[in-house]
């Protein structure tokens, strides 16, 4: 057995969602026309299992219903003719394009064919490359930053007051159940305004005024490219973390306001640790998971391993977490935790007797345990901890 | 584009021109992980993108049986180099050694990418046998790109009998492919408590030695056109005498099956009055509790909604609107029916992209009493009065047209929580 091969094979843990999720999720709300190239299931399985608006909240997502003889012979003639007749009678801000494995394989041109379709409807038009074999942080990353890009003004004017940007928030990781409004909240009460949220519950043209904020807190790696890209624009500094728990606020919040200030801010989530004995497990998206790791070192735990099974985080991820690369690494690593906080769906993974405190991801195990979710932001974070 | 029309001025078997789709947040249907699930004793190995895998491995986590789920993930490299077979292999024998006990079977789920790479199954499933004796491989697909030639829940109703194994017959029934089981008091099951015969079917198998005892019936039916190659198959390689017995709700067609059944199982000819005489009753009772109420049909509550619509129309149900993008070919009579006699009947999109932009405001433009038959229907108009049917619900038969009518005049007196209803993946198997 090579190593390669056992890192692919999942025996039970769950898959995350895909890149090809992730733009669909990031554009939801921002008034495009999201369009997954491929035949079928890519819709239902976003629908079902990543998108918590769906029921109640229209919004222009769909496949393409790509077929065999279209791949074999990479007739894409249908597929613009279809966007372009789509896009006409429904009036998008911009179409967004995403690959799939199909279209990966057959080298669909998507960059190309977004300009094709561009040119003939004049609306904006981006062709992501999503393969369907990245995760979602990739995909909510590329759309976030690609949005950005196109549209945001060149010069902006810094606001009044302590303002920043939310960035990097989805429902795949923040779900619709009160997080995302306890984070805004968590701003407002360390005196900082929310400039825009992107790309949950704020509109299109108040996320265009992104450039006026202060500073910006990315709370997911999805957000990271856009941070960048602020930067580079507009010289707005970033910093990254999720306020979960009083401590953590605390450090992360005054971060902000030196970052804001043009002074050097420590690294709020690189708190050292003790080692030694049998640490404590956080498992989940990097940034959460650094996240909570500091929020537990704040409560009293000594060694704390952060680590995701997500693409490499290009944070300094190390030495406080890892990436594990496979099933086995991380039922070896549960074996010798003293206590683990996860997902449910990695409970399988959890010799009996060890602490378990559950925190579902939209992400991970999708609805199953939306209502379960647990407020982490701020004080609640200290007591969803309480296990 | 339009997305509704009268019938009278649609085109059969496809009414709206394939665009963009659609996914309408109705999940009763179900998919090729539930359908394998029937398979008592058995694991499911699927080999995909992580994209595709996603869908599949959350299906087993809501049905709670993750334990009996394991996946391969396909990454960009291994379609760059192009050694697919030794991945599947490798990752096969990786899950195996894993698994707390070996399973009596692999159902060996593969994708678009595999059929696309050329991947030589036959060479991986003659591995795995080797490598495996004591467990039976049979190959399962999640490829819709070949969806134009073959669906995939057409081939996983015919794969799910593909490790029946050759048995001497003893006369009994086989139902194939039906996933429900059908209400007992069934005009078919009746005829095989008639006869005597032993009767068998998947969805009542509780053990692998169970599941094989399927081979030994002398009969094959199938009721659902889904299932049709799975009987054919059934018929070709174990022998078994198939008959395709459409749900459907012509009389005709009703009694000439039953007819055909009859004289296979050495029958005498029944008397189906009382049967049609109790449906007809049942139409009429629903006719009168439903008081004129409009009705909507989709296509996931039975595979003859056109037909089904005939036979509420010609019983004095106000059938106003199907939802459906294409029909089958045994459709056609009906569908000439209704052109004919109730041309106004709308027909309707599902997945055409308007639809989920259009409000969901049927029933409330009629008072809040619309009736639904199917999960479908209900969600676009947006009414709580439903019929919460999937591919017919069991139902067959003149007794299935009398069930179906006490249904629809309980629904019509009592709302139901459509959200929570038909956001449960695979109605019936895990909700």
């Amino acid at each position: 057995m090579g190593v390669l091969r056992m890192r692919q094979a999942n025996m039970i843990l769950p898959t995350y969602t895909a890149d090809v999720s992730g733009v669909c999720s990031a554009l939801y709300e921002l008034g495009g026309m999201t369009v997954m190239h491929d035949a079928s299931g890519c819709n239902s399985t976003y629908n079902t299992h990543d998108e918590p608006r769906w029921y109640s909240t229209p919004s222009m997502v769909y496949i393409s219903a790509l077929t065999e003889t279209e791949a074999m012979l990479g007739d894409d003639k249908r597929l613009i003719e279809n966007v372009c007749q789509t896009a006409l009678e429904q009036h998008p801000r911009f179409i967004a394009l995403c690959g799939t494995p199909i279209p990966t394989m057959t080298g669909t041109d998507l960059p190309g064919l977004a300009r094709l379709v561009e040119r003939r409807t004049g609306i904006p038009s981006f062709g992501f490359p999503t393969t369907g074999m990245q995760d979602y942080l990739s995909g909510a990353g590329m759309a976030l930053s690609g949005v950005a890009r196109r549209f945001l003004p060149e010069k902006a004017q810094r606001t009044e007051k302590p303002s920043l940007n939310l960035l990097g928030v989805t429902p795949l990781d923040f779900s619709v159940t009160g997080n995302v409004q306890a984070l805004r909240a968590c701003c407002q009460e360390n005196g900082f305004a929310v400039r825009g949220c992107w790309a949950m519950g704020d509109p299109f043209e108040m996320l265009m005024g992104a450039g006026g904020a202060w500073a910006n807190l990315v709370v997911s790696a999805a957000g990271l490219p856009l941070a960048r890209l602020l930067r580079e624009k507009y010289g707005t500094p970033y910093v990254a973390g999720i306020p979960i728990g009083g401590r953590l606020a605390g450090t992360l919040f005054a971060a902000l306001r030196q970052a804001a200030a043009g002074e050097a801010a420590a690294d709020p989530l690189a708190v050292p640790q003790e080692a030694g004995g049998r640490p404590a497990l956080v498992i989940g998206e990097p940034v959460w998971a650094l996240s909570m790791r500091a929020a537990m070192l704040a409560k009293g735990f000594t060694d704390v391993r952060a680590v995701t099974m997500l693409a490499p985080y290009p944070l300094p991820f190390l030495p406080c977490g890892r990436q594990a690369a496979s099933e086995e690494e991380i039922f070896a690593l549960a074996k010798t935790a003293s206590f683990v906080a996860a997902d449910p769906l990695y409970k399988p993974a959890v010799p009996q007797g060890v602490p378990f405190a559950s925190f579902p991801h939209e992400a991970c195990s999708g609805r199953i345990w939306r209502k379960d979710i647990p407020l982490f932001i701020g004080q609640d974070g200290d007591k969803a901890l309480s296990v | 584009m339009k997305t509704a029309l009268p019938i009278g001025e649609t085109f059969f078997p496809v009414p709206f021109p394939p665009t963009l789709e659609y996914a309408a947040p109705a999940r009763g249907p179900w998919n090729i992980v539930h359908v394998g699930m029937l398979l008592p004793e058995a694991h499911q190995v699927f080999v995909c993108a992580q994209g595709c895998l996603r869908g599949v491995v959350l299906t087993a986590a809501e049905m709670g049986a993750s334990q009996r789920f394991s996946t391969i993930a396909v990454e960009e490299r291994d379609l760059l180099e192009g050694d697919m077979e030794a991945m599947i292999i490798e990752g096969v024998e990786d899950i195996l050694a894993r698994l707390p006990k070996k399973p009596r079977a692999v159902l060996l789920y593969t994708s678009c990418v595999h059929h696309f790479a050329g991947c030589d199954l036959d060479y991986v499933y003659k591995v795995l046998r080797g490598r495996f004796p004591e467990v039976d491989f049979t190959d399962c697909y999640m490829n819709p790109i070949m969806r134009k030639k073959i669906s995939p829940d057409v081939k996983m109703r015919q794969q799910l009998y593909s490790l029946l194994r050759p048995a001497p017959q003893d006369g009994g029934v086989t139902l194939a492919g039906t996933l429900v089981p059908l209400d007992g008091t069934s005009d078919l099951l009746e005829l095989v408590r008639q006869s005597g015969r032993p009767f068998r079917a998947v969805t009542s198998c509780q053990s692998y030695d169970e599941y094989q005892q399927l081979a030994q019936s002398s009969f094959c039916l199938t009721i659902n056109p889904a299932a049709r190659l799975a009987g054919e198959t059934l018929e070709k390689r174990l022998s078994q005498r198939h008959f395709h017995l459409p749900l459907s709700y012509e009389y005709g067609e009703i009694e000439g099956g039953l007819a055909q059944l009859a004289d296979a199982l050495g029958l005498p000819q029944p008397d189906w009055s009382a049967k049609r005489q109790a449906a007809e009753a049942a139409l009429e009772k629903a006719a009168s509790a439903l008081q004129g109420v409009e009705v909507v049909v989709d296509y996931t509550a039975t595979s003859r909604p056109l037909g089904l619509c005939k036979l509420l129309l010609s019983h004095g149900i106000r059938v106003v609107r199907v939802y459906a993008d294409s029909f089958l070919a045994e459709e056609r009579a009906a569908f000439d029916w209704l052109c004919e006699n109730a041309p106004g009947l709308q027909v309707m999109a599902t997945v055409h992209p308007a639809m989920g932009l259009l409000p969901h405001d049927a029933a409330q433009k009629a008072a809040g009493k619309v009736l639904a038959i199917g999960q479908k229907a209900a969600y676009f108009t947006g009414t709580g009065y439903f019929v919460n049917l999937i591919e017919g619900g069991g139902h067959y038969g003149y007794d299935g047209i009398r069930l179906l009518a006490e249904e629809l005049a309980e629904a019509v007196r009592q709302e139901k929580d459509v959200l929570s209803i038909i956001q449960v993946k695979g109605w019936g198997c895990c909700g």
